[in-house]
C-alpha cells in the first residue's frame, strides 16, 4: 500500500520540484555570473589586464610574430652592447640579442603560472569539495595533510626539491616546465582547498542542496550540479590572483640558479645572469628589460583577479 | 585563554612532525641521501661509510627519522662537507638575518599602515589612488627585481646606500631591508585600506558618531583598533615568512646571514647546509604562526576561546 502510493507521490511530486529547482538555479547562476560580467565590462583595468594578457599569451605561442632573431644565436663580436636600432634591447654577454630572449622567455613564465593555477585548482578544489562534502574522519585527514604542506613556504620548498631533484637539462622545456609545475602545485593546493571546503560548508545547509538531496539526487550529482556552481567564485578569484605568484616563484627560483636553467630561456634566468654587480654596472639593460617584462606580466594577472573579484564581491570594493 | 593557547599548541605538535617528517622523507626516503652532498664531484667511498653510519640508513625510514630528530633537536644539524658545523653557522649568522627581518618588519608596519589609513580616509579621491596603484605596481614586481634594480639606482647611480652589506652593520642593512619589506608593505596598505573603510561604515561607529564624538575618536580609537587586528597578524606571520624570503634579499647584497648560508649550499651543492638551513627556517615559520595564533586570541575577543 505504502509502496504504490510513494510512487505515485514521487511521479507526480517530481517533475514539476525539479523543473522549479532547476529553473531557479540557472536563473541564480545567470544572475551571480551576468551581474559579474556586467560589473567587470565597466572596468577599464579588467580590460587593461585582458589587453595585456591576451598580448602575452600570443607571445608565448608564436613568438615569431614579435620577432625572427634566433634568441640562442651568440654573436660574441656584439657582446653587452646597449640597445641600438639593431638590437633594440641591447645584447648579453653571449652576444645574444636581449629582445628576442625577452620575447622567447614568456612562453616558460606563462606555461608554469596558468598550468600551475589549473593544477593547483583541480587538486585543491576537489580536495576542499571532498573534505567539506563528506566531512567526518575523511575532512579531519585531508585537513591535517593539508596543514603539513601547507606548512612549508612555497619557496623554500621549491628550493629542497629542485635541489634534491635537479630538472634534467637534456628534456624538453615542457618537461621541465611540468616538473617546476608538479612541485608547486604539491605545495600550492592546500590554500585552495581550504576555501574551497569553507565555501562548501556554507552551500551546503541550504535548502535546494537538501531538496536536491531528498529527492534522491547522487552524491556526484549533488557536488558537481548543485554545490560546485554556488562555491567556486571564491576559488576563481584567488586562483587568478596566485597566477602572478606562481609566474614570481618560478622566476625565483630560476634566479637563484634551481628549477628552470640554461638553455632553456625565461626571464628568471636572465635576470639572474644579468644581476651580477659587475654587470649591473656595465650593461643595466641587460636586467632592465626582462624584469619589466616579468613586472608587467604578474601585474597583468593581479589586475585581472582584482577585477574579479570586485565584481563577484562588490562588498570589497 | 589558556585553554585556548594549549589547543593551539597540541594543534601544532602533528604539523611540525609532519613537516619535518616530509622533509626527511624527501631527503632520505625518496632518491639517494648522499646525492649532492659532496660539490660537483661524486663522494669518496669512506664519506659513504660514515655517512650511512651517522644517519642510521639501514635502519627503516621511521627509526631513521627518529633519531634524526633527536639529533636535530640536541642542536646537532651535521657538519658541512668542508666541515662547517651548519649549527654553529646557524647559529653565528642569526643576528644579522633577525637585523634585516627588524628593519623590514618596522618598515612595512609604519609605512603600509600609515598609507593604508591614508587611503581608506581619502577614499576615492587622488591620495586613495596614488596608494591603490602604486600598491599593485610593488605588489607585482618581484623582491629579487626590486633588489637589483635598487642596487643598481641607490646603490651604484646615486651612491647613497653600500652596494653590498657583508659587514651586517644596521646601515648596510637599511636598504636591503626596505627591499625585503617592499611587497609586505604593498600588502599591508591594501589590507589596512580594506578593513578601514569596511569598519568605517559599520554599525558600532556609525553609533559612536551619532553619540557626537568627534572624528579623532570615532576613527583614531573605535575604527582604527579593530581595524589594526588583520595587519598586525599579517606582520607577525610575515616575520616568519622573511627569515625564508631573505635568501634572494641576501643573495643580491652578499649578507652573511642564514638565508646568504642557504644560498652558499645551494652553489656550493652541499646537501647537508641546504636541508639543515631549510629543515631549521621551516620551524621557525612554524613557531611564529603559533606565537601569532596565540597573540590573535588576545586581541580579537571575538575568537572562540572554547
Amino acid at each position: 500500500m505504502t509502496d504504490p502510493s510513494g510512487v505515485a507521490v514521487s511521479e507526480f511530486g517530481t517533475p514539476p520540484a525539479g523543473e522549479e529547482r532547476e529553473g531557479q538555479e540557472r536563473q541564480q547562476a545567470r544572475s551571480l555570473w551576468s551581474d559579474a560580467w556586467r560589473e567587470l565590462r565597466r572596468n577599464p583595468l579588467f580590460w587593461i589586464s585582458v589587453v595585456l594578457i591576451v598580448v602575452l599569451l600570443t607571445m608565448a605561442v608564436a613568438p615569431q610574430l614579435f620577432t625572427s632573431t634566433d634568441p640562442r644565436f651568440g654573436d660574441l663580436a656584439v657582446a653587452r652592447q646597449p640597445p641600438s636600432a639593431e638590437h633594440l634591447f641591447g645584447t648579453t654577454s653571449q652576444g645574444y640579442d636581449v629582445y628576442a630572449r625577452v620575447i622567447h622567455g614568456a612562453r616558460a613564465s606563462i606555461l608554469v603560472g596558468v598550468l600551475t593555477s589549473i593544477g593547483t585548482v583541480v587538486v585543491g578544489g576537489l580536495i576542499g569539495l571532498v573534505s567539506g562534502f563528506y566531512g567526518g574522519w575523511l575532512d579531519a585527514l585531508l585537513s591535517r595533510v593539508g596543514e603539513i604542506f601547507f606548512a612549508i613556504p612555497l619557496l623554500l620548498a621549491g628550493i629542497l626539491t629542485f635541489y634534491l631533484f635537479p630538472p634534467d637539462l637534456e628534456d624538453p622545456l615542457i618537461l621541465q616546465v611540468l616538473t617546476v609545475v608538479g612541485v608547486l602545485v604539491l605545495f600550492g593546493w592546500p590554500s585552495l582547498a581550504r576555501l574551497m571546503r569553507g565555501a562548501v560548508l556554507q552551500v551546503k545547509p541550504n535548502d535546494y542542496v537538501n531538496a536536491a538531496r531528498a529527492l534522491g539526487a547522487s552524491a556526484p550529482r549533488l557536488i558537481f550540479q548543485h554545490i560546485l556552481p554556488n562555491a567556486v567564485a571564491p576559488m576563481i578569484v584567488v586562483a587568478t590572483l596566485n597566477l602572478g605568484t606562481y609566474i614570481a616563484v618560478e622566476a625565483t627560483l630560476a634566479f637563484l640558479g634551481i628549477g628552470l636553467r640554461s638553455p632553456a630561456i625565461s626571464w628568471g634566468i636572465d635576470i639572474s645572469l644579468a644581476s651580477s654587480i659587475g654587470l649591473v654596472r656595465a650593461a643595466p639593460h641587460m636586467l632592465i628589460f626582462p624584469s619589466i617584462f616579468l613586472t608587467v606580466t604578474i601585474l597583468a594577472f593581479i589586475m585581472l583577479g582584482d577585477a574579479i573579484r570586485d565584481a563577484i564581491d562588490p562588498k570589497l570594493k | 585563554m589558556g585553554s585556548y593557547v594549549l589547543r593551539r599548541l597540541l594543534q601544532m605538535i602533528p604539523v611540525i612532525i609532519g613537516a619535518t617528517f616530509l622533509i626527511f622523507a624527501m631527503v632520505f626516503g625518496i632518491g639517494d641521501p648522499a646525492a649532492g652532498r659532496c660539490g660537483e664531484r661524486a663522494c669518496p667511498e669512506a664519506f659513504l661509510v660514515q655517512f650511512r653510519q651517522e644517519y642510521n640508513l639501514d635502519e627503516p625510514l621511521v627509526v631513521q627519522y627518529g633519531l634524526y630528530m633527536a639529533k636535530l633537536l640536541s642542536g646537532d644539524f651535521g657538519e658541512s662537507f668542508s666541515g662547517l658545523s651548519v649549527a654553529e653557522e646557524l647559529l653565528n649568522r642569526w643576528p644579522t638575518t633577525i637585523r634585516l627581518a627588524v628593519i623590514a618588519v618596522c618598515f612595512e608596519a609604519l609605512v603600509g599602515i600609515a598609507a593604508g589609513i591614508l587611503a581608506a580616509l581619502r577614499k576615492g579621491r587622488f591620495l586613495d589612488y596614488l596608494v591603490t596603484l602604486s600598491s599593485l605596481l610593488i605588489i607585482s614586481i618581484p623582491v629579487f627585481v626590486v633588489g637589483s634594480l635598487s642596487q643598481l639606482v641607490f646603490g651604484i647611480r646615486l651612491g647613497i646606500f653600500p652596494v653590498t652589506a657583508t659587514e651586517g652593520g644596521w646601515f648596510d642593512l637599511l636598504l636591503p631591508g626596505l627591499v625585503l619589506g617592499s611587497f609586505s608593505v604593498a600588502y599591508i596598505a591594501r589590507l589596512m585600506r580594506s578593513t578601514m573603510i569596511e569598519n568605517l561604515r559599520s554599525d558600532y561607529v556609525r553609533t559612536a558618531r551619532a553619540k557626537g564624538l568627534g572624528p579623532g575618536r570615532t576613527v583614531g580609537v573605535h575604527t582604527l583598533r579593530n581595524s589594526m587586528i588583520p595587519a598586525i597578524t599579517y606582520i607577525g606571520y610575515d616575520l616568519g615568512a622573511l627569515m625564508g624570503g631573505a635568501v634572494v634579499t641576501e643573495r643580491i647584497f652578499n649578507i652573511n646571514g642564514i638565508g646568504g648560508f642557504l644560498f652558499y649550499g645551494i652553489n656550493t651543492k652541499d646537501g647537508t647546509i641546504v636541508v639543515g638551513t631549510v629543515t631549521c627556517l621551516v620551524l621557525v615559520y612554524l613557531l611564529a604562526n603559533l606565537l601569532v595564533d596565540v597573540l590573535y586570541g588576545v586581541l580579537d575577543p571575538r575568537i572562540s576561546h572554547d
